[in-house]
C-alpha cells in the first residue's frame, strides 16, 4: 500500500536550512555566543568518590584576580535536582570523583581556574560502593540518608501516578511449565558508555530581574530547560534559548548541572555567566548511560514463542539521575514490544552508586534493558536451535495486540506489521546464506572467524507528549513557523519547514522557523524519542492548515466565493480549478497584517515502530580484535521526509553509545579509587573514518496512520538493537557464548582461554 | 620601562586568511600570552569562531586549520609558534569578494554531509588540504586523510560521498 502521491519537497533531498552557516563556520554554538560583561564559571571537583567536606576555605579564591564570586555548600541557592528532588547543587557530602565542591565565577576562564586552585578543602573520606548488588546490601555505604540500601523510589510520578516500574502479567510458573527451553542467568550492560557529543555541555545564565532567568544552552530540547527546571529552582520565570547544538544523543536534552552552576553564579554576581564543561568534565562529571543488569529466567516454546519472563532488572544511576524512573518505565514498555509474552514477572530496582550521574542517552532505558535481557534469550534460542530472525518476527507486537506503556496504561497497537520490513532487511543482508546456526561461524579464514547477528527494537514513542506550533503567513507570501525546536543534528527544523512548504504549496525558501526560544514559541516537548516527525510534524501541519483556513476566510469576499472553494499555490489564493483568477496573499490579507494558525498534537502511544539491525563481524582469534564488516538496518518509516537526514539517523547507530558499546566503548571506572581512567578522547575509543563497515539501510515506505505525510521517525530505535546483535554475531564467530560488553580483545581472548584475567583484576568495568 | 625595552617588545606576525596580523606577546589582556593556543587566538582575539574546539586534547580534529597548507590542530599549537606562518581557517575558504562557497563546502551542502555540524569546519579544512595536494583522491585516501576527525553523529558516509563527488569520482 505505497502512498503514491508525488510531493514537491517531501521525500526529496533538500539542503538543510542551516547548511550555509554550518559549512562556513558561522553557525553559533554555545561557545560562540558572547554577551557583554559575561563571566566564566568553573567547578572545583572532588578527588574522592565518597567524602564529607569538613572544612572549606575560600578566602584566597575570593581575593584572587578577576574572581567575582565563590560558592560552596554554605552559600549556594537551595535548589534541588535528581528524582525525587534530593540532590543539592553543592552539598556537604561528595558522592563521586568529580562531584562539585565549589563554584567560581571570574572575568576569564583562566582567572576562574586560578581561583579554584586557591580553595582549601579538608575531606573526611567515606567508604564507597560501585556495584549495584553490593550497594543494596544492608551494610553498604549509603549515599543519601533518605534512601536506605541506596534504593531510589520508582514511583516518582514522571508519567503520572501509574508510571510503569514492573511488568506483572499472567502466571509465570505456568508459563515456565509450558516452556520447552528455559534459560536463566545474569547479564550486564554496565560499561557506562558516554554518548559523547563532540561539543561538551554548556550553558549561559543571566538574571534580568530577581525572578527572571534567561538560559542559553547547547541543547536538543530547549523547553526542558524551562519546564524540567522550574520546580528544581523554586519556580523562577525561566526563558530558554537553544543555540546550535554540537550533538546531544539525549544527553543535552537539558544540561541540569551546568545550568544550575551558571544560574547560581549569575544570581550572586548580577552578570551573565557561562559554564562550559571541559572534555574531561564531560567524560567524568556530566551524565553517562544507566548501568543495567538483568538477573532472571526466560522460557520459550519450540516454535520460538515466548512463554514466560521473570527476574529482576537492577538499574544503576550512579550518584543520581533525573530521568531514571522515566527510562525504567519506557524500557519496560519497549521490552514488551519486542517480546510478546502472556506471563511476566519483571521487577526493577533503582540503585545509586559512587560514580558520575546517569542521564538521558539515546536508547532511553530500552537499549539498557534489551542489551542485558536478550543474551539470556539467546541461550534459550540456542537450546532450541531457533533462528533469531524467526524469533524476532514471531515475537514483536503486531497490530491489534497490546502492551503496558510508560504511563501504566494498556495500549493496543494500531501500527504496522513490520514483517515485510524485517524480511526485506534479512534478504539484503543475506541472512539465509550467512546464518549457520548458534555458535557456528559463517566463515573461517585461518585465525579469523566471521559471524552474524540480528536484533530488533521497538518503541511507542513516535507520538509521545505534546507539541504546539503557530504558523504565521506573511503578506509577502512567506511563512514563519513558531515552534520550540532545537537543532542538534537531526535536521528536523528543516524537515518541519518542508512539511509546511508542502502544506502551503509555497517554495521551501519562503518558509522559516523561529529560534528555539521558550518566550516566543508555544510549548513543545522537544526532539526526544522519535517524536519529531509525527508529533512535532502534526502540530506544524495543523497550524499551517489553520492559517490557510483563516487566509481563505479573508480572501473569500474578495474572490466572491466561499472559503471552502479556495486553494493557494505559491502565494496566490484562487478559486479551485481557476488558478489564473487568483489574488496574492498581500491582497487577501492586506500588507500591514499577518495571518496566524495554531496547531496542537495530543499524545498517541498506539503506534509502535520497529527497527531490525543485522551485523556481520570478523573476530581475529589470535589478537582478539573484533571488526565490524557489514551492517544492515531495516525498518518502515511510512514516508521518507528527507533521505539524507533519515540515513544520518540510521548510520548514527554506530556512534552515540550505540553499536560500538558492544565493541570498544566504555568508561573505565577504577573500583579502588573511584577514578575514571579514560577521561580523554585518546583513551576513550571511538570509530574513525578508516574503520567504517559496509552499511546499508533498507527502508520501506508503507503509509502509517500519522499525519497527512504518513511518516514516523526512527531516531530512538536505531541505536538500541546494536549491542545485542553484535554480541550474538561475535559469539557465533568464535563459537562461544561471550559474556559481557564491550567485546574488547582482552575479553575475547579471555573467553577463548588464551589469556588469564589476573592482569585485569584491578580494573573492573 | 626603558625606551629600548619598549622598542624590543616581542611581536609576531601571522597571515590569517591572507590578512597580516601583528600580535604583541605578553600577559596583558590585549596581548597574546606565550601559552595561548592558536585556537584561543583565532576564536577569542580575532573572533574567528568557525574554528571549533571539541576536545581541547588534540584528539578530535575539530579545530583543524591549515598552517602553510598543512592541517594542524589549533588547540595543540601555540600562537607564538606561528610567527611568519600562513594560517587558513574555515572563514577563509569562501571567496572573500564574491561570497562564493568553496566546492567542498558546496558539496557538503548538496550531500548533507553533516548532522550537528560541529566537526564540519575541521573536516572541510582538512579536506581542502587533501584536495590541494591530491585533486583526485581515492576513497581510501579520503578516509586516511580524515582518520583523525571525530564525527559522533556518523556523517562519515555522506562526507566520503561528497568528497568523491568533488574528486570527480563516483563511489563504487
Amino acid at each position: 500500500m505505497k502512498f503514491q502521491k508525488e510531493y514537491r519537497y517531501i521525500g526529496k533531498a533538500t539542503p538543510r536550512k542551516d547548511a550555509v552557516g554550518i559549512v562556513t563556520g558561522k553557525a553559533k554554538y554555545i561557545e560562540d555566543v558572547e554577551l557583554p560583561r559575561m563571566l566564566h564559571g568553573k567547578v572545583l571537583r572532588s578527588p574522592y568518590p565518597h567524602a564529607l567536606i569538613k572544612h572549606i576555605d575560600t578566602a584566597g579564591a575570593e581575593k584572587s584576580r578577576g574572581v567575582k564570586a565563590v560558592l560552596t555548600h554554605k552559600n549556594v541557592p537551595p535548589w534541588m535536582t535528581g528524582t525525587p528532588r534530593h540532590v543539592r547543587v553543592l552539598d556537604e557530602k561528595v558522592r563521586y570523583v568529580g562531584d562539585a565542591v565549589a563554584l567560581v565565577a571570574a572575568e576569564t576562564e583562566e582567572m576562574a581556574r586560578d581561583g579554584l586552585a586557591l580553595i582549601e578543602v579538608a575531606y573526611e573520606q567515606l567508604p564507597a560502593v560501585y556495584d549495584v548488588e553490593d550497594a543494596i546490601k544492608s551494610d553498604a555505604p549509603q549515599l543519601y540518608d533518605a534512601f536506605p540500601r541506596n534504593l531510589l523510589p520508582l514511583d516518582a510520578p514522571i508519567f503520572g501516578p501509574n508510571t510503569l516500574s514492573a511488568i506483572e502479567l499472567g502466571d509465570v510458573e505456568q508459563g515456565f511449565q509450558d516452556s520447552d527451553f528455559i534459560s536463566e542467568g545474569t547479564f550486564s550492560y554496565e560499561n557506562i558508555p558516554n554518548p559523547l557529543p563532540i561539543e561538551s555541555p554548556g550553558v549561559i545564565a543571566e538574571w534580568s530581574e530577581p525572578n527572571h532567568l534567561t538560559i542559553w544552552s547547547a541543547t536538543q530540547c530547549a523547553s526542558w530547560h524551562r519546564y524540567m527546571m522550574l520546580s528544581k529552582m523554586g519556580f523562577p520565570d525561566i526563558r530558554t534559548i537553544g543555540t546550535q547544538c554540537g550533538g546531544s544523543f539525549g544527553s543535552k536534552n537539558y544540561s541540569a548541572q551546568p545550568m544550575l552552576y551558571a544560574a547560581a553564579l549569575a544570581k550572586v554576581t548580577g552578570r551573565p555567566v557561562r559554564v562550559c564543561f571541559s572534555k574531561e568534565e564531560h567524560f567524568g562529571a556530566f551524565v553517562l548511560r544507566l548501568g543495567s543488569r538483568f538477573k532472571g529466567k526466560v522460557g520459550l516454546k519450540k516454535d520460538g514463542s515466548v512463554k514466560a519472563i521473570s527476574g529482576e532488572w537492577l538499574v544503576d544511576t550512579g550518584a543520581f539521575s533525573d530521568q531514571a524512573q522515566a527510562q525504567v518505565a519506557v524500557g519496560l514498555g519497549e521490552a514488551q514490544l519486542m517480546l510478546r509474552c502472556l506471563n511476566w514477572d519483571l521487577k526493577t530496582k533503582l540503585v545509586c552508586t559512587n560514580r558520575c550521574a546517569s542521564g538521558i542517552v539515546r536508547g532511553f532505558g530500552g537499549q539498557e534493558l534489551e542489551s542485558a535481557l536478550l543474551p539470556i534469550f539467546m541461550h534459550a534460542m540456542e537450546q532450541g536451535d531457533i533462528d533469531p530472525t524467526e524469533f524476532f518476527k514471531k515475537n514483536y507486537v503486531k497490530p491489534g495486540e497490546g502492551y503496558y506503556w510508560r504511563d501504566g496504561n494498556w495500549w493496543v497497537s494500531k501500527g504496522k506489521d513490520y514483517s515485510e520490513a524485517l524480511e526485506n532487511g534479512a534478504r539484503a543482508f543475506g541472512w539465509a546464506e550467512k546464518w549457520k546456526g548458534w555458535l557456528k561461524p559463517t566463515a573461517v579464514k585461518n585465525a579469523k572467524r566471521v559471524g552474524v547477528g540480528v536484533s530488533v527494537h521497538g518503541n511507542a514513542d513516535v507520538g509521545e507528549d505534546v507539541s504546539e506550533a503557530y504558523v504565521r503567513l506573511n503578506p509577502d507570501a512567506t511563512a514563519t513557523i513558531h515552534a520550540c525546536v532545537a537543532e542538534s543534528g537531526m535536521g528536523q527544523r528543516s524537515n518541519l519547514c518542508k512539511m509546511v512548504a508542502e502544506t502551503l504549496q509555497i517554495s521551501l525558501d519562503r518558509v522559516s522557523i523561529t529560534p528555539p526560544d521558550s518566550l516566543i514559541n508555544p510549548f513543545d516537548f522537544g526532539l526526544v524519542g522519535s517524536r519529531g516527525t509525527y508529533a512535532v510534524g502534526s502540530a506544524v501541519i495543523s497550524a499551517a492548515d489553520d492559517a490557510k483556513e483563516k487566509l481563505f476566510k479573508m480572501a473569500a469576499p474578495i474572490l466572491k466565493t466561499a472559503p471552502d472553494d479556495l486553494d493557494s499555490e505559491d502565494g496566490i489564493v484562487f478559486v479551485k480549478g481557476e488558478p489564473d483568477m487568483g489574488v496574492p496573499w498581500r491582497k487577501a490579507m492586506g500588507m500591514m497584517q499577518t495571518c496566524t494558525g495554531f496547531g496542537r498534537f495530543e499524545p498517541d502511544y498506539s503506534l509502535p515502530n520497529f527497527l531490525a539491525l543485522f551485523v556481520e563481524v570478523e573476530v581475529d582469534t589470535e589478537t582478539g580484535k573484533l571488526d565490524l564488516l557489514r551492517v544492515v538496518t531495516a525498518t518502515d518509516v511510512g514516508q521518507i521526509i528527507d533521505p539524507p537526514s533519515l540515513e544520518g539517523q540510521l548510520y548514527g547507530s554506530l556512534g552515540a553509545a550505540g553499536m560500538d558499546t558492544a565493541i570498544f566503548e566504555e568508561s573505565l571506572l577504577d573500583k579502588n579509587s573511584g577514578h575514571m581512567l579514560n577521561l580523554n578522547m585518546m583513551d576513550y575509543k571511538w570509530r574513525s573514518f578508516t574503520e567504517l563497515p559496509r552499511f546499508d539501510n533498507k527502508i520501506l515506505e508503507t503509509s502509517h496512520q500519522t499525519h497527512r505525510y504518513r511518516a514516523v521517525g526512527v531516531g530512538e530505535v536505531s541505536t538500541s538493537p546494536g549491542p545485542s546483535a553484535v554480541l550474538m554475531a561475535a559469539s557465533n564467530a568464535v563459537g562461544k557464548r561471550l559474556d559481557g560488553y564491550p567485546l574488547t580483545p582482552d575479553r575475547i581472548l579471555q573467553a577463548l582461554g588464551k589469556i588469564n584475567p589476573v592482569g585485569n583484576k584491578e580494573i573492573e568495568k | 620601562m626603558t625606551d629600548q625595552k619598549k622598542q624590543s617588545r616581542d611581536t609576531i606576525n601571522l597571515t590569517i586568511n591572507d590578512v597580516v596580523q601583528e600580535f604583541e606577546i605578553g600577559d596583558h589582556f590585549y596581548q597574546v600570552k606565550p601559552y595561548d593556543t592558536l585556537a584561543e587566538t583565532l576564536r577569542e582575539t580575532l573572533g574567528l569562531m568557525g574554528t571549533k574546539v571539541g576536545c581541547n586534547q588534540g584528539a578530535c580534529g575539530s579545530c583543524t586549520v591549515l598552517m602553510d597548507g598543512i592541517p594542524v590542530l589549533a588547540c595543540m599549537t601555540l600562537t607564538v609558534e606561528c610567527d611568519g606562518k600562513q594560517i587558513a581557517t574555515i572563514e577563509g575558504l569562501q571567496d572573500q569578494t564574491t561570497g562564493k562557497l568553496d566546492e567542498i563546502q558546496q558539496a557538503f551542502i548538496d550531500h548533507t554531509a553533516f548532522q550537528c555540524g560541529f566537526c564540519t569546519p575541521g573536516i572541510i579544512v582538512a579536506s581542502r588540504a587533501l584536495l590541494n595536494r591530491n585533486p583526485s583522491p581515492t576513497e581510501a585516501e579520503i578516509k586516511e586523510a580524515l582518520s583523525g576527525h571525530y564525527c559522533r553523529c556518523i556523517s562519515h558516509y555522506h562526507v566520503v560521498e561528497a568528497l568523491l563527488t568533488v574528486a570527480g569520482k563516483s563511489r563504487k
